[in-house]
């Protein structure tokens, strides 16, 4: 631990932050003044070009990082502390722009549809009305899709890199309310996605207050909203233990909103289902992947003293999560709402992963620790989310996409490749060996049994098992199944849909293959500065 | 060849086969799967005799670190137990792609090529299995046997299979999962105890708390129980074998299922001795109830399939029976009987999906008999094969199921006694069968123009019926290999064999 304060902003280690930001004002004065033929283009050459120079700062803000007690932590904290810029933040920023740079892609898509993209034409047209038929015609897309989707990547890198509560609630809501209007825009089934927009917004602008009443509460305990001095606090057991434990109950309110754990997870369905399917695909992997960071650094770095309060409760909510998300996942019909289930039921492996901390001194040399698994399994699930719903975007018919799962049957023999990509990530997101998916699996499950949660690990295999129930009942409608009526047909995609399931496909393959590169890179990333 | 990778070697090639097949026309495609099939055949046989010290031990062995975060290696190695169980697979892989030779491009099925390519694609993650000596490595490999698995009961068989695949692998993945939780304790107990390792020779070196090798056991013998399969987790076997090809369902319970009882003397036995011996009185009940009840319900079957799916939960039974039995006998007699039954029940599945192919149907009523007069090599065999199956001496099961029956007399007499009801019920299933369908006035017109074996179909199982007589006379090259391994096991578990000792005093 360090108590290495520097007055002044670094440049070098904000960059990334600060490319991906100026890209996306950037973005709204192309919006302004650009003239409409050209935006498209503009606009997503700006945010590759964005997430592109903020991914290289990243590579070089990482070999360049100060490292601590002999590769136990990296980096420094950054703008007086209220950032931090160490090496597990250095690996989810890799990750979310890895998975951004594809959500940009998807976003990009304009093959599948008819020459137009996969978002509204005039989002403040009335869904049915005429201005909606005239925009339709003429082609109009909102280009908008950009700049937004870059607020929200600038929020999601703050939020796991914020060590302090005001920041990481800044960044919450920057992360959040960009898509919470993304989520409003699809071009199809308007009415359903609008809804899903404003329960979204509903119900997170509802836990974002839990989030901010828990601030307050940990201020009144630890008199600061720095995760250090709360963690001073603590380990004195200074001040009124009981501000400190609701206001610890309720900033988790606000985290778990956010990664979709039970009981917070009543948004996910409709969200996912309702959503473009880019902005889910998008969405569902980068959001988890920020909202994890930033609540592995809460509860390791503010309250990591007092994990015997908070342990319990995390057991009980992955427990929770593991189970109602495989279980009422089995009883879905549609497969965006499917694999919105599985992702609760994700939500609660990770879960296991990060209840799993144990104290450094109790790892034996080599063992795998807490933070390293839940890094990696949050690479392997990210990708694959990504992935899935990707392939979900190409199978359509006259009315756009078929999400009806009694439609999915018979897909395979009207195409054994988007089938088999698609069976691929089933497979994976079931744990099934030689997928990426297994890796992380057994690399929670096993820090968890480390840290003695065996009663976790236990419901855990009997969610998988659950699980894997509902993922193969989808493989055998595409494979065995006769297709009702004319059954699906598949477009395929242009270069862009293609090159992001490319991507997916290979990155679930290698890390199910050869894990040990990017293990060895989380435990490389070492553990959160104070 | 010290110096080559040889059981890496042996997997690649019907590894590689899969894949080129994959891409081949249908013709090709079999031609080229049967010499993939025949060349790792060729190559298991070859290291086998020249590479292979019947003294015991791990032998052939590769260890590469695979991903050193996770104390993970990709680990080879063979013993006693494992070359016989590889020289069964590479052996049989052969006979079911020339068996199955028209069979996948039937309507309906899903075609010749997908069919090799499936078939090789087992071969190698098979190979792997019995290969593998890191628990990390089995495992993943053990669960990509099902994938292939899958495709080829889903893709190829009577209606009604994508449901019986759909059976099949959620049995098995959930008794996988089951495993993974141990498969997990033992790093986490290895981890604990300083050096976080899934190489077995680790592990088997650890010194693990009995209370926490009763939890692992149970993971692990769930696992195996699904697979193998024992009473009451044997549902799935009767669906799959009824509505696969019979070249799957050889594959499937000749060659993978045996991984069930492999494991338990690689895994129990092997790394929970303790355990396993607590374990005795519980294992030895469903095996005893597996024997009988196996080969009761075989009995009240009518589809032929089914039948033959059946019986083989009841010598699964007496494979379990002698492994848990904890003496020489019943150990190398179990792992005797696991050729034994794969060779035995090969030949029994191909005769009779033959036959089953000529009568277009598989129910024993519908056949209505009279084959034996149209098709004497077809009764013949069929008679041979299930004879086999019920133990008859001279014909290579006698020999294991004698040395499973002596050993469970010597663990407890009622376990002796209750195992050796399964003979005459066996004699019941299979001579009562016979009967039905093969002797008799035809039932049926089409009988009169029914087709003997033909020289392909007589090819298959010559081989077969080869090995059930020689290994009938002459076990002794199999116990050769065997005995070094049972010798191991013994004394890792801690028993010796009672000494033989007459009471009472001369006359």
């Amino acid at each position: 631990m360090t108590d290495f304060v520097k007055p002044t902003i670094d440049y070098f280690e904000l960059f990334p932050l600060l490319v991906v930001f100026g890209a996306a004002c950037l973005g709204v004065v192309v919006e302004a003044f650009a003239p409409r033929a050209v935006r498209y283009g503009a606009q997503v050459l700006l945010s590759l070009g964005g997430l592109a120079a903020a991914t290289v700062s990243v590579v070089l803000i990482a070999r360049d990082s100060e490292v601590y007690a002999d590769g136990a932590a990296r980096g420094i904290l950054a703008v007086g502390g209220t950032i931090a810029v160490d090496g597990p933040t250095l690996f989810l920023w890799g990750l979310i722009l890895v998975l951004s740079v594809a959500g940009v892609l998807l976003f990009a898509e304009r093959h599948l549809d008819g020459g137009v993209s996969a978002f509204s034409g005039q989002a403040a047209a009335l869904p049915g009305s005429e201005a909606e038929r005239e925009a339709s015609t003429r082609g109009l897309d909102h280009t908008e899709v950009y700049p937004l989707l870059m607020f929200a990547v600038f929020g999601m890198l703050l939020f796991p890199a914020a060590n302090d509560l005001l920041t990481m609630f800044v960044a919450l809501e920057i992360l959040s309310l960009p898509l919470y209007l993304l989520c409003g825009l699809a071009r199809r089934r308007r009415l359903l996605s609008q809804e899903a927009a404003l329960k979204y917004f509903l119900l997170g602008a509802f836990s974002s207050g839990f989030f901010l009443y828990g601030a307050a509460l940990v201020y009144g305990y630890a008199g600061s909203m720095d995760f250090a001095d709360i963690n001073e606090s603590v380990r004195n057991d200074a001040g009124n233990s009981a501000l400190l434990l609701i206001g610890m109950g309720l900033l988790t309110v606000g985290l778990l909103f956010k990664v979709g754990a039970a009981p917070f997870q009543a948004w996910t369905p409709d969200v996912y289902q309702g959503a473009p399917t880019p902005v889910t695909a998008f969405m569902s992997a980068g959001t988890k992947v920020a909202a994890f960071g930033a609540l592995m650094r809460l509860f390791y770095v503010a309250f990591g003293a007092d994990r015997w309060s908070w342990q319990p409760m995390l057991w009980v909510i992955a427990i929770l999560s593991m189970l109602l998300g495989a279980i009422v996942a089995i009883t879905q019909s549609d497969v965006k709402r499917m694999l919105a289930y599985s992702s609760v039921a994700h939500t609660g492996f990770i879960l296991t992963g990060v209840l799993g901390v144990q104290a450094t001194g109790d790892l034996a040399v080599g063992e795998v620790s807490s933070l390293q698994s839940v890094l990696f399994y949050l690479a392997t699930y990210g990708l694959v989310v990504l992935g899935a719903f990707a392939v979900v975007s190409l199978v359509r018919d006259s009315g756009g996409e078929v999400t009806s799962l009694d439609r999915w049957a018979g897909l395979g023999k009207e195409s054994p490749v988007v089938a088999g990509v698609f069976a691929f990530f089933l497979l994976a997101m079931a744990g099934i060996p030689l997928t990426s998916g297994f890796v992380g699996k057994i690399a929670v499950f096993s820090v968890a049994l480390a840290a003695g949660a065996w009663p976790v690990v236990v419901v855990g295999i009997l969610a998988s098992i659950i699980a894997a129930f509902f993922y193969i009942r989808v493989i055998k409608a595409m494979y065995f199944d006769e297709p009702v009526g004319d059954g699906p047909s598949v477009v395929y995609p242009s270069v862009l849909t293609a090159t992001a399931i490319a991507f997916a496909v290979a990155a679930t393959l290698m890390l199910g293959v050869l894990p040990g590169p990017l293990l060895d890179l989380a435990g490389l990333a070492g553990q959160f500065l104070r | 060849m010290s110096d080559l990778p040889v059981l890496s070697v042996l997997i690649a090639i019907p590894l590689v086969g899969a894949i080129v097949t994959a891409f081949l026309p249908a013709a090709t495609a079999r031609l080229a799967g049967v010499a993939f099939a025949g060349a790792a055949l060729l190559w298991a046989a070859i290291a086998a005799l020249s590479a292979y010290d019947l003294d015991g031990g791990m032998q052939l062995t590769e260890t590469h670190a695979w991903i050193e975060a996770l104390g993970v290696h990709y680990a080879l190695g063979v013993d006693g137990l494992g070359l016989v169980m590889v020289l069964l697979t590479v052996a049989l892989v052969p006979i079911v792609l020339v068996a199955s030779w028209h069979e996948a491009d039937e309507e309906g099925n899903g075609g010749s090529r997908n069919f090799v390519a499936w078939v090789l694609a087992l071969e190698a993650m098979s190979l792997a299995v019995f290969t593998a000596t890191d628990v990390f490595l089995f495992y993943v490999v053990f669960e990509a046997t099902l994938i292939p698995a899958y495709f080829l009961i889903g893709g190829f068989g009577r209606s009604g299979r994508g449901r019986a695949a759909m059976k099949f692998l959620i049995y098995q993945l959930a008794g996988g999962l089951v495993m993974l939780a141990s498969v997990i304790g033992l790093y986490v107990v290895s981890a604990n105890s300083g050096n976080p390792s899934f190489l077995i020779s680790d592990l088997a070196a650890l010194d693990i708390d009995p209370i926490t090798q009763r939890w692992l056991f149970v993971g692990f013998f769930v696992a195996f129980a699904i697979k193998a399969p024992l009473f009451p987790v044997h549902t799935w076997l009767a669906d799959t074998t009824e509505k696969a090809t019979t070249g799957t369902s050889v594959l499937l319970i000749c060659v993978l299922d045996k991984i069930g009882t492999f494991g338990m003397l690689r895994f129990c036995l092997g790394l929970l001795p303790d355990a396993s011996q607590w374990a005795t009185p519980l294992v030895v009940a469903l095996a005893l109830i597996s024997i009988v009840y196996g080969a009761l319900v075989a009995i009240g079957q009518d589809d032929l399939l089914r039948l033959i799916g059946l019986t083989s939960l009841s010598h699964f039974g007496f494979i379990v029976l002698g492994i848990f039995v904890f003496n020489s006998q019943g150990i190398s007699g179990s792992i005797l009987y696991m050729v034994n039954h794969g060779v035995g029940t090969a030949a029994l599945f191909l005769v009779a999906g033959y036959l089953i192919r000529r009568r277009g149907t598989a129910s024993i009523r519908a056949m209505g008999g009279g084959v034996e007069k149209v098709a004497p090599v077809l009764a013949g065999t069929f008679l041979i094969a299930g004879l086999a199956t019920c133990g008859l001496p001279g014909l290579s099961p006698f020999v294991s199921e004698m040395l499973v029956i002596i050993a469970a007399f010597e663990h407890a007499w009622w376990a002796g006694a209750i195992a050796v009801t399964a003979i005459v019920l066996a004699a019941i299933y299979v001579l009562w069968a016979y009967q039905r369908t093969m002797t008799g006035p035809s039932g049926f017109d089409r009988v009169e123009v029914m087709p003997d074996l033909d020289a392909r179909e007589v090819g298959t199982l010559t081989p077969l019926v080869l090995a059930l007589v020689l290994f009938g006379f002459f076990p002794m090259p199999l116990l050769d290999v065997i005995n070094p391994h049972v010798t191991d096991i013994m004394s890792n578990v801690g028993v010796t064999d009672a000494p033989p000792s007459v009471t009472g005093g001369h006359p």
